[in-house]
């Protein structure tokens, strides 16, 4: 049997053999001006907030009669939501007091181009629909949502990974907090046209699944058509293994951490499947397996266990729970660092509301809870023998109820094997419980808009803009020897059909035009330059001064710093050539400044002079040729 | 089963495509396009919808229309209909709990999905309720009664002379409340209609609607069905009102009294406000808080006067600047025998309105003045104008709402012909349509933007 080794020693033979398997959800925010489905203006976030309203979620039927079994969990854990709004960035739509407005045009343009470009099979008519969410995180509790396009495909390595489908839809809240029965979200992120890119699990190891991801997200910035920036694309990525399930990872916010998280979910799920084994071999099925629990209380009066103490003294019960013939499984581990109890201590979190943790306490790893005697004596009150495992749950009695009852669920479910589940990314790359996997069964049809016909001049009008896909571009920089740091970056840039007018109508030298289009903005970023403003028209501008001999390179950065300090200046009258006469006269003013210089080195002299020139003559006069003139005075 | 049936909504191309593959609704299916290949169930199309696209259902869920045109091939691997159906309960009886009936007339207080329209309609029974708001239970025995399905724009006399009569059954048999289940667009026209033919209710008699379908997570069905359904279980109050939103937050509803509430936004889920006064009470789910003391009190004698007068011909008018006499004279014209006119201001029309005016007059057709601001009262002797068009006999109403004016007018003439004694009615409050007095907070419209004002909603936050 396959022992999981350490991530850094992990190959590819070694997920070949638990039968690695992954695939992609991209959310990726459009660039458009105005929302989704209101008027309210897009991208402007804050964290203030004017007014708040409470709701609750209620599950309702999906269009095929049936009830969706995360809806009936997010139920079950009955919280109150809260949403913080915002006047300037949110309107009644967004608070479900007004129906949608018709979809956002833009958006759906920007969709469409991304779809052409994934080579999908365009959609001929939209119908958008609802995605139930019954966590709160968006106040209608669905997500307005339509497909776009179906069944495309990306070249990747040697072969082709499928783009399942791409979504258009509207951006959920932000969560603030949750705790207890309240959860507290901030709209300012609500209502933001999103695309959601689905690959099919074709992805073999965990590095490839974070190469798709950087690739997809090179290939959406290359039209210029997306957002970027924090939080503008968060990845959700599917795992499973040989005789595992399909399990999501939600909000994975930077790729980076992509090759960990799904190293730690696979092993998980190869974890768990060995601790499903191990149940078995001990007699232990789903017809089988039982648990019971009972109010501790009385038994836990004087436990100087500080957390369950504080509970009982303010009005809490403690519930103890058997899990028969369970001993030792609770240490299982599962994850890095992560044992079979977070499975259950997440479940408690989640669906009892118990959120303050440990909310659980258990018997396999007794060190530091209860006195062994208190062990002792819940074991006869609760009639569990050794071989089995006690676990402590404690909060308000609905909760502890209810905290109880989820243990001895999670605890059957561990003998099947793998619970269908979302997941959250923690910072450490493991990760936690989210929300029971919903189905297709929380999909609804929108009554609120009609169905939408995309024509056939729509796609054509797009079609003409669309930029050549990011490997043919790459492919082109290479055959042009191009810097390879700027090879990746030109591909998904904005400026990349600047660059081949460049290259190919007006003579720029190919290194010389990709290095001033992708680091020199990198360069003025890093000095506080709001290089958003170095609009495709002007960097155009600006090769084109260079090809007509107009602009020196040497004056290039400069001339793109005082751009930004001042667009209404008429850069063309400064950068000019400075004719040979006004030259020498600058180079005889220069070497009276010279006798000040106090060093005699011919070098340092030289240095000197060529320094003071180029400050001032920089971009309108030839370097090289400089150079030799003022060596030749020194 | 019918060809209609089989291909339900669909029409034209579309239909020409599903029958050439011999693919009725709800087969499960694979369908090969000139553009590529999708797979999913064939869903019934929308009547309005164009006649160019067929839809299916994918197995990600999401509904997507394909062109009928490209359509080359159809192979069908089974088939799965849709049965839509809140599961139904059977709602549970306890003797000690109080007994209150729910009469439904429509709206989307319970409702489901509509294929042929693509909209919600209606769906209503105990047993419905109970699978979706089980939480009815821990309040009373709810039987329920469905008297019409319709949209709150189609009701009028015959549905509201149901209502009262059905009303009327339901206090003889002694239940403990009612509740109305009403779309909410004319909930206030049959609140005030109520309000005047049940006079003198012993129970508490509540409607109800929700501005969200309740096929939404987010509906404000259920929490309005259970302060309903509370108030008419436990309030002391026996009055017709009307249980909504007090504010858009799921914290409370407001109990309106029938005669001074007003629908208020298009939208809004606290869209219903009483006008020119306050409300009766607030509910929540653990307690009814009443606002004001002058509410008549739950009796348990079982009498009740149902007085279901009513003439049809009936209008109102809303008066515009330049208005021509023709409007009026068309009402003549048309034999009606009462018109309400909701006028500027204190209760005010043009001058070329006169002769039409005195024409109303002379064949004994009754006109009554209300104003548009709906807040304030008429006053016609501020103002020559309002002095000259009561000598053309018209009426001056207080401050009776125009749509309560409007539903108590044909409740008055269908009482009497006799213009002095429908004034005399119109002019004795059945339930607080007509107010002595306007309180200073019964107009409050806070205007945002005012600093005090963001204040208050920043520290309220509702």
């Amino acid at each position: 049997m396959f022992m999981f080794k350490p991530f850094e020693e992990m190959h590819e033979k070694d997920y070949q053999a638990v039968g690695f398997k992954s695939g992609l959800e991209i959310h990726q925010q459009l660039f458009t001006d105005k929302k989704l489905f209101c008027r309210c203006p897009a991208g402007r976030y804050s964290d203030d907030y004017d007014a708040e309203i409470l709701r609750h979620m209620r599950p309702t039927l999906s269009e095929l009669g049936e009830y969706d079994g995360t809806a009936l969990m997010e139920f079950k854990t009955r919280k109150e939501i809260i949403y913080q709004i915002n006047r300037e960035t949110v309107c009644t739509y967004e608070m479900d007091d007004t129906p949608p407005f018709e979809l956002n045009e833009q958006a759906l343009d920007n969709a469409l181009a991304i779809a052409m470009l994934y080579n999908c099979v365009l959609v001929d008519e939209l119908h958008i629909a609802r995605k139930q969410y019954l966590d709160g995180s968006i106040p209608t509790g669905f997500q307005r949502t339509t497909i776009v396009g179906v069944d495309g495909a990306i070249p990747y390595k040697d072969r082709m990974i499928h783009i399942i489908q791409l979504g258009l839809e509207e951006d959920a809240c932000r969560e603030v907090s949750d705790a207890g029965h309240r959860r507290v979200y901030i709209t300012d992120r609500l209502g933001m046209p999103l695309i959601e890119t689905v690959t099919a699990p074709e992805m073999k190891t965990p590095q490839e699944v974070a190469e798709v991801a950087q690739m997809l997200r090179r290939l959406v910035r290359s039209t210029g058509r997306v957002r970027t920036g924090i939080g503008a694309a968060r990845q959700d990525v599917n795992v499973s293994v040989t005789g595992g399930t399909r399990i999501e990872i939600k909000g994975v916010s930077r790729i980076p951490l992509i090759p960990l998280l799904t190293y730690n979910e696979a092993m998980r799920q190869w974890n768990l499947l060995r601790l499903r084994d191990e149940l078995n071999k001990r007699g232990i099925t789903a017809e089988t397996c039982k648990g019971h629990h009972e109010n501790v209380n009385k038994l836990l009066r004087k436990t100087r266990f500080y957390p369950i103490s504080q509970a009982i003294a303010g009005g809490m019960d403690v519930h103890g729970v058997v899990l028969q013939g369970f001993r030792g499984l609770l240490r299982w581990q599962t994850q890095t660092d992560t044992y079979f109890a977070r499975e259950i201590s997440d479940r408690v979190r989640v669906i009892a509301c118990l959120t303050t943790l440990p909310n659980i306490v258990h018997s396999d790893s007794p060190g530091e809870t209860l006195a062994s005697s208190e062990w002792l004596n819940l074991r006869k009150i609760l009639n569990a023998t050794e071989d089995d495992t006690l676990v402590l749950v404690w909060g308000p009695p609905a909760d502890a109820e209810m905290g109880a009852r989820e243990i001895i669920i999670r605890a059957r479910e561990a003998t099947i094997g793998i619970p269908s589940e979302t997941r959250q990314a923690l910072e450490d790359g493991t990760n936690g419980f989210e929300r029971i996997l919903p189905g297709p069964d929380r999909m609804y049809p929108d009554t609120d808009l009609p169905p939408k016909r995309i024509t056939v001049d729509r796609i054509e009008r797009i079609r003409a803009t669309l930029p050549q896909p990011v490997w043919e571009r790459e492919a082109w920089y290479q055959s042009l020897a191009l810097p390879q740091d700027t090879i990746k970056p030109l591909a998904c840039s904005p400026y990349a059909t600047i660059f081949a007018r460049a290259v190919k109508e007006w003579g720029v030298a190919p290194g010389l035009a990709a290095v001033i289009l992708t680091h020199y903005p990198k360069r003025l970023h890093k000095k506080s330059f709001e290089t958003q403003q170095l609009t495709p028209d002007f960097m155009a501008a600006l090769l084109q001064a260079i090809a007509s001999g107009k602009l020196y390179k040497e004056g290039v950065l400069l001339a793109m710093e005082k751009w930004l300090l001042d667009q209404e200046m008429m850069w063309e009258s400064w950068q000019t050539p400075l004719p040979a006469e006004d030259l020498e006269n600058a180079l005889k003013d220069a070497m009276k400044l010279l006798s000040t210089v106090s060093s005699t080195e011919i070098a340092a002299r030289w240095r000197w002079l060529m320094g003071h020139m180029m400050d001032l003559y920089a971009g309108r006069t030839d370097a090289s040729q400089l150079a030799a003139r003022v060596k030749k005075m020194v | 089963m019918s060809t209609q049936e089989a291909y339900k909504g669909y029409r034209g191309e579309a239909l020409a495509a599903l029958q050439n593959f011999n693919t009725p609704i709800w087969s499960d299916v694979k369908i090969t396009t000139l553009k590529g290949n999708y797979a999913g169930i064939v869903l019934p199309r929308s009547e309005t919808a164009d006649p160019l696209h067929v839809v299916i259902k994918l197995r990600s869920g999401y509904n997507i229309g394909i062109r009928a045109e490209t359509i080359t091939a159809i192979e069908i691997l089974g088939r799965k209909e849709a049965h839509y159906k809140i599961p139904e309960k059977e709602f549970p009886y306890e003797p000690r709990k109080p007994r209150v009936k729910l009469l439904g007339t429509g709206g989307t207080i319970a409702s489901r999905l509509d294929y042929r329209t693509g909209a919600v309609i209606p769906a209503f029974s105990p047993g419905e309720l109970y699978g979706s708001v089980p939480e009815l239970a821990d309040i009373c025995n709810l039987e329920t009664e469905k008297l019409y399905g319709v949209f709150s724009e189609n009701m009028g006399p015959e549905q509201w002379i149901g209502t009262a009569q059905a009303i009327g059954r339901e206090i003889e048999k002694g239940v403990q409340g009612i509740v109305i289940g009403h779309g909410t667009d004319t909930m206030h026209h049959t609140a005030a209609i109520l309000s005047f033919m049940v006079q003198n209710p012993p129970v508490p008699i509540v409607m109800v609607g929700s501005q969200r379908s309740s096929d939404r997570p987010s509906s404000d069905a259920a929490l309005n069905l259970m302060h309903s359904v509370k108030t008419a279980a436990e309030s002391n109050i026996a009055e017709v009102m009307v249980c909504m939103f007090g504010p858009t937050s799921d914290v409370y509803g407001l109990l309106h009294r029938g005669t001074r509430v007003r629908k208020m936004h298009s939208s809004y889920r606290s869209t219903f406000r009483t006008i020119g006064d306050i409300p009766l009470a607030m509910v929540s789910r653990e307690k009814i808080t009443p606002l004001r003391q002058d509410y008549r009190r739950r009796r348990n004698d079982r009498h009740v006067v149902i007085n279901t007068a009513f003439e049809e011909k009936v209008s109102i008018v809303y008066y515009y600047p330049n208005m021509k006499p023709d409007i009026i004279d068309a009402l003549i014209d048309h034999g009606y025998r009462g018109i309400i006119i909701a006028g500027t201001g204190l209760g005010h029309v043009n001058k070329p309105l006169y002769p039409a005016l005195k024409r109303a007059q002379e064949k004994n057709i009754a006109v009554y003045m209300t104003v548009q601001t709906l807040w304030g009262y008429v006053q016609m002797y501020v103002y020559d104008t309002g002095r000259d068009m009561m000598e053309l006999g018209v009426v001056p109403m207080a401050n009776m709402l125009p749509e309560v004016a409007y539903v108590k007018l044909g409740w008055a003439l269908g009482q009497s012909k006799d213009l002095a004694e429908v004034k005399k009615i119109m002019y004795t409050p059945i339930n607080g349509e007509i107010t002595e007095r306007e309180p200073s907070n019964g107009y409050l419209i806070f205007q945002g933007g005012i600093p005090e004002v963001e204040e208050f909603i920043s520290q309220i936050k509702k």
